[in-house]
């Protein structure tokens, strides 16, 4: 079994890091909101919180595993953008470059979703 | 062929001057405009003081805002300044063309590392502050009373708790509160979404109708302040407002006592008129008339700051103007007009409800 997938030419990758920073925004809220609903106002929120943070570790793993997939697609960055020549490599380097952008860009909303779970302790009534 | 028309022009003493002429008649002429408008600019900055304002807190919550606005606007004014900069510099007259990697450097660090950095703190500070301004006051003991307001069109229904041994009371469009001790609101709206908000105090909190939403504040300055509605409920909207007084503990706990005890009878003129002509079908006056309570409760209203929920100063004149005809000051209200009265029963009836003190 290897560790690390080969590598695939498809535009589904392009997707990963944004849909695991959706899932790991629902995931917060929704386990929090239903968490405060079912608890007495004002509850505290600490098992819930330390569940949610290895989750947000999880996220920002599978996040960080989809940056270095990319980052391999691209070349480890041998070349530089703009890719745009009509050619196959051109569209691969391209496509592994957004890819590893996007997966910046999800990291970092990843960690701003979490700020809340340091601060917030408890449910408000 | 540029240069050479730029020359020549500054070689031509007469232009020049002429040139120098139309400059300093140009700055005469924005000056003069300068002076016209300046007056206007500083209008808005009256609004940073007085009974109103959330810039001027003198509560826990409202502190907390107004620190949050002060971090946010100076943060941001930093930000605007690096970017005027930056433009300022891209403008320069001798223009040296940085390097590729130079450049990628500078968007590498001044368009992502530097926002997501700046980002996460002012989220951070803002979310570490949110505690302060909305505590969760149920998790302290001892626990705050609560006091029960209630948003009707277009006034406040104040209903006092029974504490040490006063029993509770209900009063309405005036707020008093004692000084350094956290109270809490329950909140309900008895028609439309109205919202309860005491800037000086603390941030809002909505009134929805079925739904009963709490609120605490702690006031840590004694006087005298405005609390509008802040949703629009109606055509009176913009005149539903109640005053809030915060005032020392013990002269707090007299008021109490003397609110709870009521203001009993007077056995005047106006006072037997307003139970003859069917005030007292809507009003209480602890102490005088059974407490109906289709509108406000009007023991003691002498001592309320204003009439119409915040429309009019309380004299004589304008309380007898509201009875007349209260649709006329205050659009939609929903208490009837009496301008079938004779004029000496309606001056009578505001003379005694003034006396109230
Ligand atoms: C049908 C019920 C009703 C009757 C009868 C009625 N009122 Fe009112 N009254 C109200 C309502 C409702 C308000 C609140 C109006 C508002 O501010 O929107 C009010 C407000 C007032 C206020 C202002 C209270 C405050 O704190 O600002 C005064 C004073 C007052 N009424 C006096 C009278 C007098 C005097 C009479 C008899 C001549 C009278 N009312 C009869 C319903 C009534
Ligand atoms: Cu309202």
């Amino acid at each position: 079994m290897r560790l690390i997938p080969k590598e695939i030419e498809s535009l589904w990758t392009l997707f990963t890091a944004p849909t695991i920073w959706a899932l790991h925004f629902l995931t917060c809220y929704i386990t929090a909101a239903i968490h405060c609903a079912k608890a007495d106002t004002a509850a505290s929120l600490g098992t819930t919180s330390l569940v949610l943070g290895m989750v947000t570790v999880a996220a920002l793993a599978g996040i960080a595993l989809s940056a270095y997939l990319a980052w391999r697609q691209w070349g480890f960055g041998s070349g530089d953008p703009p890719h745009d020549e009509p050619t196959r490599r051109d569209r691969l380097l391209f496509q592994g470059f957004a890819t590893l952008l996007l997966s910046g860009l999800s990291f970092v909303a990843v960690l701003f979703v979490a700020v809340p779970l340091v601060f917030i302790e408890a449910c408000q009534p | 062929m540029f240069r050479v028309g730029i020359s020549a022009e500054g070689a031509d003493p007469c232009r020049r001057g002429n040139a120098g002429h139309i400059a300093s008649g140009d700055l005469k002429g924005a000056r003069a405009i300068f002076r016209r408008i300046f007056p206007i600019l500083l209008v808005p900055l009256t609004g940073c003081s007085g009974v109103q304002s959330a810039l001027a807190p003198a509560g826990e919550e409202a502190a907390g805002i107004y620190q949050l606005l002060l971090v946010m606007v100076v943060g941001g004014v930093l930000v605007w300044l690096a970017v005027v900069g930056l433009l300022l510099h891209a403008a320069r007259r001798r223009k040296v063309p940085w390097t590729e990697e130079q450049a990628g450097r500078l968007i590498l660090f001044g368009g992502v590392a530097f926002p997501v950095a700046v980002l996460l703190a002012l989220l951070a500070y803002a979310v570490w502050l949110m505690p302060v301004i909305r505590p969760w006051f149920t998790q302290q003991a001892p626990q705050p009373e609560m006091i029960e307001v209630t948003g009707e069109q277009f006034w406040w229904r104040i209903r006092y708790p029974a504490v040490d041994g006063m029993p509770a009371f209900e009063t309405a469009n005036e707020l008093r509160l004692p000084v350094g001790e956290r109270v809490a609101f329950s909140l309900e709206a008895a028609d439309v979404i109205h919202s309860f908000w005491i800037p000086v105090l603390g941030g809002k909190m909505d009134m929805i109708p079925g739904r009963t939403n709490t609120s605490s504040l702690l006031p840590t300055k004694t006087g005298v302040f405005r609390a509008p509605c802040a949703e629009f409920c109606g055509t009176s909207h913009a005149l539903m407002a109640f005053s809030v007084i915060v005032m020392e503990p013990a002269d707090y706990l007299a008021w109490r006592r003397a609110q709870a005890a009521g203001n009993g009878t007077r056995g005047s003129e106006g006072e037997r008129l307003f139970a003859f002509h069917g005030c007292a079908g809507c009003h209480g006056i602890r102490g005088m008339t059974q407490a109906a309570s289709l509108g406000p409760d009007l023991t003691f209203f002498g001592q309320r700051q204003t009439v119409g929920a915040g429309t009019l100063a309380n004299t004589v004149e304008n309380v007898t103007r509201f009875i007349r005809n209260p649709d006329a000051v205050k659009p939609g209200a929903k208490m009837p007009a009496f301008d079938m009265l004779p004029a000496a029963d309606i001056a009578a009836i505001a003379d005694y409800l003034v006396g109230l003190k």
